[in-house]
C-alpha cells in the first residue's frame, strides 16, 4: 500500500482505490477484509471491501482493492432462496476466528447476465466474512441439489428484503 | 506424484487417518471409498474446477449493471 495514497484523517486511514463499477472511491483502511486463500481461481486476490449500492436490494459489490477489474456482484443468498441455510464447518470458524455468530455475514457471487432473468447467483460457494475480525473465505459446501452453483436470479423482485 | 498400484479391496492410507479404499472396479470407473475426519473436506475435483470458472465468468459482467438496476 503505496503511502502517497493514503492521508490521515482522525483516526482512521483513508485511501483511494479504483474500482470497476464505481469508479475511484475513498475506503477506511479498516474496513478492507482479508481473504486469506483469496478466491477459487484467483488465489492472489486477498484484500477486498464490500461497498454498498442500493439500500432495497439485496445486493453489494465484492471490490478488490489492489485490482480495479476485479469487482464482482455479491447477493445476499437468503433472499433469493428461501430456506437457503449451511453449517459453517469448525475448522472454517476457526480460520476465520468465528466467536459471535452474529458477526458472519454471508454472500454470494452473481453472475451478471444482460437481463436478471438470465443471471445467476453461486449458492454452492458462498463468501463469509467475519465482519468482526474483518476475515473472509469462499467456502465449499457439500454437492448438493439444494446449493446450486448457477441458481437463477429471477426471484429478486417481490422476495428482495 | 506419488503413484501407487491398488487391487480392488486394497487401500492407501494418507497420514494416519484418512484411508483411500478401491471398493470396485468396472470397466472405466472406479468406486472409491473414503474414511476421513469430519475436518477433512472431500470433493470431486469437477466441482472445485467449476466454481473457478464460475468466479472468472462473475467477473466479465458488463460494468454498466448498475444502470440495468435503475431500468429495473
Amino acid at each position: 500500500m503505496s503511502t502517497s495514497m493514503s492521508t490521515f484523517k482522525g483516526a482512521y486511514e483513508v485511501m483511494k482505490i479504483s474500482t470497476k463499477f464505481l469508479g475511484e472511491i475513498e475506503i477506511v483502511e479498516q474496513d478492507i477484509l482479508t481473504f486469506e486463500h483469496g478466491l477459487l481461481g484467483l488465489e492472489n486476490e486477498k484484500k477486498f471491501v464490500l461497498l454498498p449500492i442500493d439500500a432495497d436490494l439485496p445486493l453489494a459489490i465484492l471490490q478488490s482493492v489492489d485490482n480495479a477489474e476485479i469487482g464482482f456482484v455479491v447477493g445476499y443468498p437468503f433472499a433469493f432462496k428461501e430456506g437457503y441455510s449451511f453449517d459453517i464447518s469448525e475448522d472454517d470458524r476457526e480460520q476465520l476466528h468465528i466467536e459471535i455468530e452474529e458477526d458472519v455475514l454471508t454472500y454470494a457471487i452473481v453472475t451478471m447476465k444482460e437481463t436478471f432473468q438470465e443471471s445467476t447467483i453461486n449458492l454452492l460457494a458462498p463468501l463469509i466474512i467475519n465482519m468482526g475480525k474483518k476475515l473472509g473465505k469462499q467456502i465449499v459446501l457439500q454437492d448438493n441439489k439444494s446449493y446450486p452453483l448457477r441458481y437463477p436470479m429471477r426471484t429478486l423482485e417481490g422476495s428482495a428484503k | 506424484m506419488l503413484v501407487l498400484s491398488r487391487k480392488k479391496d486394497e487401500s492407501i492410507m494418507i497420514g494416519d487417518q484418512i484411508e483411500i479404499k478401491i471398493l470396485a472396479v468396472e470397466g472405466e470407473q472406479i468406486k472409491i471409498g473414503i474414511v476421513a475426519p469430519k475436518t477433512v473436506k472431500v470433493h470431486r475435483s469437477e466441482v472445485f474446477e467449476a466454481i473457478q470458472a464460475q468466479n472468472k465468468e462473475a467477473l466479465s459482467a458488463t460494468s454498466n449493471f448498475l444502470e440495468q438496476l435503475k431500468k429495473k
